[in-house]
């Protein structure tokens, strides 16, 4: 007895990089039985023979940051519906030719909040008490050598400004309270329902602070936000936190001051060129670095893997 | 005051040293190249002690101290002091409590996240140059992850408020259970490591807690879960922490406190799943100056016949 398929074609989901999700969980990070992943890593051909290969267009594509979803890569594929990034960050995707071509983006959501949020905080520790410093200065069995290890700065009573108020910037308020901070923020729009002060300015916020936590997108309007002048207004005791996108900071300028004294120390997971880090950081010890994984534990990244499969 | 003699028994803090100096006449235990003889010099003079978490006063520095009125240490933590031959000779004891609880409790949860989330070691990943070749491995998430506290007094009080703040459920061991306090209380030290993904040691060191961390609770604490000591280093059995970490029984360890201060045993220094810390769980200048102020101020109204600020004794 012969017994007839109805075959259904499922959507197709491009990925032309492999992200670092899929290096770690494997295939079943993005397993589906409502998609069907077209993985152009695999294949030898470029990628315009290789999506003119498959047999059916592609109409998803999931866009980890490391490849940048240009107006050129939209133009390869003409059936995309949706761009889903691995990141929360969507200043990878040229959102212009997405709205023009009305192609939908999603992003990570707040998969990773939780663990940007406790980075931040760590950082932030690290860098006030010289927790990874003492940590070197014990391993170099400098400790019998050199006696008691310079002071560290308090936690608490300290005012915080963190800039962006999202589902980070929030996550790292309410951290940072049970430590006995003082929170401030700045935002685009005051969020009426927080109770902690509202800056316009950040430079305003910085001079008022002890630390800015950098937790906003990276847009036109926030590249280089924090320059010189946010800098000096923060002051020679100051410390900054970016767990955002490097390009929000005046790099140049930051490596200056913190070679010069001119602000406290720094906790940094991002950067201007990744992995690229200047060089004269690596002297400092005030300065704690990271690269780039502050969203990446192992229960965070399965989460991503649940909202993938939500989203579609 | 000039003519009263205090004797500070370890360098600790110039500011402290400078306030004692103002008001008293110091005398630096470590400076004499033969303490005997330092003793018998002033022994008739020496009416205060000041000592801290290295050095404090035992037995036999107040049996050869005829004179002794107080002693002040510059730490919250009294296991270097003989508090029996203290109460028996109507010697006054003082501390700092309080004022150095917050950094305490800053540096716990500040080692967790160095801890799981590997920051000592991305911080040198990235120092090396290593980025350029790959990224960092995936570490662990320490928000919702229940953390298991020994003792629940002022630190571990304050390390809980912490943690809540991250959704870590939050688990007790204390010698009774506190009536008022919504955390989940185990009767065992070993249950309360069955039952927590992070075990902090928090509670005072005396001759019931040395090594209440022993091979049991690590192995009880497992190969996922880790450790965290901001109490004493005699807390920990440390031989046994090294045989578990260097063999994987144990999933890491952050220490502020080692047995043979500052001696670290060699074998975790190269551990990437190990943070070391040379004692500095009060090492901020805001906390060592107010601790400082306490231990002038006691003895200032011990010499002035008033109330004592901080009494242990």
């Amino acid at each position: 007895m012969t017994t007839s398929y109805i075959t259904q074609v499922l959507p197709r989901v491009l990925i032309v990089k492999r992200p670092a999700a899929m290096r770690v969980l494997g295939d079943s990070f993005v397993a589906s039985t409502k998609f069907e992943i077209v993985k152009a890593f695999e294949s030898p051909l470029p990628l315009p023979e290789f999506l003119a290969d498959q047999s059916h267009p592609v109409s998803a594509i999931i866009a980890p940051v490391h490849v940048p979803v240009t107006a050129d890569l939209i133009r390869l594929l003409p059936n995309l519906r949706l761009v889903v990034t691995t990141s929360t960050g969507v200043d990878h995707v040229d959102l212009v030719e997405c709205r023009r071509r009305d192609i939908s983006v999603a992003n990570a959501g707040s998969s990773y909040s939780e663990d940007v949020a406790d980075t931040a905080v760590g950082l932030l520790i690290d860098v006030f008490r010289r927790i990874s410093a003492a940590n070197r200065f014990v391993k170099q069995r400098l400790w019998p050598l050199k006696g008691d290890y310079p002071l560290g700065s308090k936690l608490g009573r300290k005012r915080i400004g963190i800039v962006g108020l999202g589902s980070i910037g929030s996550m790292v308020a309410t951290r940072l309270e049970a430590f006995g901070c003082q929170i401030s923020y700045s935002s685009r729009n005051r969020k009426p329902s927080v109770p902690y002060h509202y800056y316009t300015d950040v430079q305003e916020m910085a001079a008022n602070s002890d630390a800015l936590i950098i937790c906003c997108e990276l847009t036109d309007k926030t590249l280089h936000l924090i320059n010189r002048d946010v800098f000096a207004a923060l002051g020679k005791q100051g410390v900054i936190v970016n767990v955002a996108r490097g390009a929000i900071v005046d790099e140049d300028e930051l490596v200056r001051c913190l070679r010069e004294g001119e602000i406290g120390g720094a906790g940094l997971d991002v950067f201007e060129d990744e992995p690229n880090v200047p060089k004269e950081l690596f002297e400092l010890d005030n300065v704690v670095l990271s690269p780039h994984c502050a969203y990446t534990s192992l229960e965070g990244l399965e989460q991503l893997g649940n909202v993938f499969g939500l989203e579609y | 005051m000039e003519s009263i003699g205090v004797l500070m028994m370890c360098p600790m803090n110039s500011y402290l040293e400078n306030e004692l100096e103002k008001r008293f006449n110091l005398l630096r235990f470590w400076t004499s190249p033969e303490k005997s003889v330092l003793l018998e010099t002033h022994r008739n003079s020496i009416r205060a002690v000041v000592g801290n978490a290295f050095v404090g006063a035992d037995a036999q520095l107040i049996n050869d101290l005829p004179k002794l009125e107080i002693v002040s240490s510059f730490s919250v933590g009294l296991d270097k002091i003989d508090l029996g031959v203290c109460k028996d000779k109507g010697i006054h004891v003082t501390n700092t409590p309080d004022v150095l609880t917050e950094d305490v409790a800053d540096l716990a949860i500040g080692l967790i996240l160095a801890l799981l989330r590997r920051l000592c070691e991305c911080d040198r990943y990235v120092r090396s140059g290593k980025w350029k070749q790959g990224d960092f491995k995936l570490t662990t998430k320490f928000s919702g992850k229940s953390v298991g506290i020994i003792g629940l007094g002022r630190i571990g009080t304050a390390i809980a408020k912490r943690a809540e703040a991250f959704s870590c459920p939050i688990n007790y061991y204390s010698r009774t259970v506190k009536p008022d306090v919504a955390y989940k209380y185990y009767p065992t030290v070993v249950d309360l490591a069955k039952n927590s993904d992070i075990l902090v040691v928090a509670c005072p060191l005396s001759d019931e807690t040395r090594h209440i961390v022993n091979r049991q609770v690590m192995d009880a604490l497992g190969p996922k879960g880790v450790l965290i000591n901001i109490g004493r280093g005699p807390h920990v059995d440390e031989q046994e922490l090294v045989k578990a970490l260097t063999e994987g029984r144990l999933g890491g360890a952050a220490l502020d406190v080692f047995e043979k201060e500052p001696h670290v045993p060699e074998e975790l220094f190269g551990l990437e799943n190990v943070v070391l810390l040379p004692h500095v769980g009060s090492g901020t200048v805001e906390t060592r100056n107010a601790m400082a102020d306490l231990v002038v101020g006691n003895l200032e109204a011990h010499f002035s016949g008033k109330s004592l600020l901080t009494p242990v004794v």
